[in-house]
């Protein structure tokens, strides 16, 4: 099986989710047997390729356009698809990314090849390759077969925690020239406003969460102080986000953002089904809350019973000592 | 501004889910169907965008009859009219982009919008795909859009931040919470909605690019461990993350 992976670049760097896609790639070439490929997409991105070497890929392709300084959906999708093709590859792993949710299905299409969505796992091999995905939620796995001979997948991010290779490749990049039209930028980036100092829960690997049971906006300090003290980011339930406490990018959830952190800390959250459905998936969840009867405690592994008021101080000067 | 809104029907959020006989798909016994809540963000700026600019908002859906009920709801918000390509084959997303791709090309739209995803397969791949297939721009999870003449500039969420996207009309944009506030429909507007036509039409499905073999309820966590908010259950805590979870 030939497989192409897509390394996300941003502002002249690999994004992490391109080492993820590394990941699951070579799981898949490790099960299944095949080779892996990278493709990176952008201006000025082949001093970029060494950086896989380590993720255990030697064969990077590059496509290169002063015009994607910027991302572009059409343009970027075009080149993907057009590497696929001329590579023959059987697979394309990309991120389920913000990027990668616009990207896969544009290049599944062009492709002709189905597509499975915010993948988590990977079953099978061969011909009886399964991807694994959640649905209804959260309250439901579905098991997927693509039936198309080209298959493509986004994997959700996170889930596949990026791996370096126990032998690392020796990169040898080469660039593949796409025959750009002025008409394949249609939807340009023209700006990106980036969060200065602040962890975003969209590919955070530890997020505290604080839920009404703060009372207040004025209270989210007892969050933030123990976010920092683990380098982890803010995030928030619907409630505080409707009631105006905290940003709507800051919201975990089904109207918000689905994020499978290493560990997840929920502060004075009850536990909605429509909460759940954006966390479940983390690897090590946390409550804190006074009700010990509320749904958040269902899916944690670790739970305490009480005031956050008096225990969210408490917890992050032990964190703080334990780290010293 | 011809103005189409794509929809579905999803289960409600709180519904209970129990996997059919089949092993693959959801019992739909006692479910609760809604209007997919991501759609509702799509229908209420279709309206602003006829109250700017004129012209009208066709709700189109892929499903079956019951989808109409649903339906019935983007009307009574506002919409003008719409169109339920009857599909009673349990399709997967290419299906059901493919089918409003068709209907898509015949109507010609200027804007066509989308709820971000649906809350039951959670693919949001189809408003990329139609874009694909009618060969359009397509701007995705929108939080902020201005139009202007042809010109769109939108506001989209990405990993920490945000990002400012230029396209012109005609466009494909997906729905994020933020975009605006889904307005309620009064009584009047339900019973108005009443008389509103639904034009039904046979679609054809292609052959399933994706098929679900299996649908489990994910295992459920055992029972975790409990403590209490004293200093003790607090140092406890720390002690179970550092050395049983290995997380800190």
């Amino acid at each position: 099986m030939k497989i192409l992976a897509y390394a996300e670049a941003r502002d002249g760097a690999l994004k992490k989710s391109a080492f993820e896609a590394m990941t699951a790639a070579r799981q898949v070439a490790s099960s299944t047997g095949g080779t892996v490929a990278a493709v990176i997409v952008g201006a000025n991105v082949a001093s970029l390729a060494d950086q896989l070497g380590a993720y255990g890929v030697s064969d990077v392709i590059t496509v290169e356009d002063n015009r994607l300084t910027e991302y572009d959906s059409g343009a970027t999708a075009k080149a993907v698809a057009a590497v696929a093709s001329a590579e023959g590859a059987d697979l394309v792993v990309v991120s389920h990314s913000a990027h990668g949710k616009d990207l896969a299905p544009r290049v599944a299409t062009k492709l002709e090849a189905g597509l499975a969505p915010d993948v988590v796992g990977i079953d099978g091999s061969g011909d009886d390759i399964r991807f694994v995905r959640p649905v209804f939620a959260g309250k439901g796995l579905a098991e997927v077969k693509i039936n198309t001979p080209k298959k493509v997948v986004s994997i959700r991010p996170n889930v596949f925690t990026a791996t370096t290779a126990d032998a690392p490749a020796t990169v040898s990049a080469r660039n593949v020239v796409v025959d750009f039209s002025d008409a394949d930028f249609r939807s340009k980036v023209v700006e990106t406003k980036v969060t200065t100092g602040k962890k975003d829960v969209a590919d955070s690997d530890i997020i505290v969460s604080g839920g009404r049971g703060l009372k207040g906006p004025e209270n989210f300090n007892l969050v933030e102080d123990l976010a920092a003290a683990l380098d982890a980011a803010v995030g928030a339930s619907r409630a505080v986000v409707d009631a105006g406490w905290r940003p709507h990018s800051e919201q975990v959830g089904q109207t918000g953002k689905t994020v499978s952190p290493t560990l997840y800390v929920a502060c004075a959250i009850s536990g909605a089904v429509q909460h759940l459905a954006g966390m479940s998936g983390s690897k090590y969840i946390v409550a804190i809350n006074k009700d010990k009867d509320a749904p958040i405690f269902g899916v944690a592994d670790y739970g305490i019973v009480g005031d956050v008021f008096e225990v969210l101080p408490m917890l992050t000067q032990e964190i703080k000592a334990a780290k010293n | 501004m011809n103005i189409v809104v794509c929809v579905s029907q999803t289960p409600d959020t709180t519904t209970k889910i129990q996997v059919g006989s089949d092993g693959k798909h959801i019992d739909p016994t006692g479910v609760k169907f809604i209007l997919n809540p991501y759609d509702e963000f799509a229908v209420e700026e279709g309206l602003k965008l006829r109250e700017a600019n004129g012209g009208a908002v066709t709700l189109l859906c892929v499903g079956n009859d019951s989808a109409k009920e649903n339906i019935r709801l983007g009307l009574a918000m506002g919409a003008d009219k719409a169109i339920l390509v009857k599909d009673e084959a349990k399709g997967d997303s290419f299906s059901v982009a493919s089918q409003l791709a068709d209907v898509l090309k015949e109507l010609g739209p200027d804007m066509i919008l989308f709820g971000r995803q649906s809350i039951d397969y959670d693919s949001a791949q189809m408003g990329p795909t139609v874009a694909e297939l009618l060969d359009l721009p397509v701007i995705t999870f929108v939080t902020n859009l201005q139009i202007d003449g042809t010109s769109i500039k939108a506001e989209r969420d990405i990993e920490g931040g945000k990002e400012v996207v230029v396209a012109s009309l005609p466009c494909v944009i997906t729905a994020q919470k933020g975009l605006n506030e889904p307005r309620y429909p009064k009584l009047p507007d339900i019973m108005k909605a009443k008389s509103k036509p639904i034009e039904e039409r046979a679609g054809t499905a292609p052959s399933l690019r994706v098929e679900t073999v299996a649908l489990h309820k994910p295992e459920q966590k055992g029972s975790g461990k409990v403590l209490d908010g004293t200093p003790e259950g607090v140092k406890e805590l720390v002690r179970l993350l550092r050395e049983e979870a290995k997380v800190i």
